[in-house]
């Protein structure tokens, strides 16, 4: 059903371009790479907070604001540079199975960090229950880390 | 015996063969070094951000050298550990890969540049700028430098895979020099 929309993208000038470049497409991955690891550091510093690891001193809201435009920054990073790659492979991702799940646990990850961990960290934390914090880290952390497999396993289908 | 012959005959290990060989055992290992990445190097990174003044500006450097700092160290382990697999799983074309070989010069100076502000003046007088959202100038060039060279640390390991330069490619006899390469 999807496949000819797939198909319209890889044919783009721009999926076309980076295809017949030797160099642009290893380099747009480093991008990618170099944005993944600002946005591991911006969401495990306050997952790993959120967990009673790390900086425990500090209030959950004080880390989730300071690293809140490292978070979106390297995000921005992350779509602009993944949608580029897709382009110049949009039929292989159609076919991989680690893509559809990387892009399922993508949606649910910026869905949650955004809606439920949002409330979380930036709530009186009296009021959050260590238990819930704590389901909220590792619910974040599990999603996150798919998202990681997913696009690393897209390389080797 | 030459380093090539070494790795030759490390290629030729039954090990090595079976990593290289395996259906999953290198994609596991590579997944692992990829989020460990994460850990590490975005760890890291916050370290060097917040000497650069540019997040956690509330939070003392101390604070995280103590309670972060272990993190970033145990990750590093990781990666060390699973960066040394691949490697053994791809000895001989790895050790003569040009993109292996500057990120191994990069990280013996990132290491360097990590034990240099650890170990110096500066730091040895952390108690007075702890607290300051704005760091000694040695500080910011230590993160600076940190940032750098484990931006292109990650460019390098990313760009290993790639064959342009190996051995078996005709290439100038600069570039086969810097690969070692044996004609």
């Amino acid at each position: 059903m999807l496949l000819p929309y797939f198909q319209a993208l890889e044919n783009s000038a721009i999926g076309q371009a980076i295809r017949e470049s030797l160099w642009l497409f290893p380099f747009i991955e480093a991008f990618h790479l170099l944005a993944l690891a600002v946005i591991g550091g911006a969401v495990l510093l306050v997952d790993f907070r959120l967990l009673g690891l790390g900086l425990r001193r500090q209030p959950v809201a004080v880390l989730a604001k300071d690293t809140q435009p490292w978070l979106l920054g390297s995000l921005m990073i992350m779509l602009a540079s993944g949608v580029l790659l897709f382009l110049a492979e949009s039929i292989k991702c159609y076919y991989s199975f680690a893509f559809w799940t990387k892009m399922t646990a993508l949606a649910l990850a910026i869905l949650f960090t955004f809606t439920i961990r949002r409330r979380v960290t930036l709530a009186d934390e009296v009021r959050v229950g260590p238990l819930w914090a704590r389901v909220v880290a590792l619910t974040s952390i599990a999603l996150w880390a798919t998202v990681g497999w997913g696009g690393r396993w897209i390389g080797f289908s | 015996m030459s380093l090539h012959s070494l790795m030759q005959w490390m290629a030729d290990t039954e090990w090595s063969i079976g990593l290289h060989e395996s259906r999953y055992a290198y994609s596991i290992i590579e997944s692992v070094h990829v989020w460990t990445l994460c850990l590490f190097v975005g760890f890291a990174v916050l370290l060097d951000l917040r000497l650069l003044g540019l997040t956690l500006k509330r939070v003392p450097v101390s604070e995280i050298t103590t309670r972060v700092l272990p993190w970033t160290k145990a990750a590093f382990a990781v990666m060390v550990v699973s960066g040394v697999l691949l490697y053994y799983a791809i000895p001989l074309r790895t050790y003569h890969n040009v993109f292996f070989r500057a990120k191994a010069i990069l990280l013996v100076l990132a290491g360097l540049n990590a034990w240099a502000f650890h170990n110096g003046p500066v730091y040895r007088r952390l108690a007075e700028w702890d607290e300051a959202p704005v760091l000694p100038r040695r500080a910011k060039i230590a993160g600076a430098f940190s940032l750098a060279l484990w931006a292109a640390i990650i460019f390098l390991g990313r760009m290993i895979a790639y064959n342009w330069f190996d051995c078996d490619t005709v290439q100038s006899a600069f570039i086969d020099s810097i690969a070692g390469c044996v004609r």
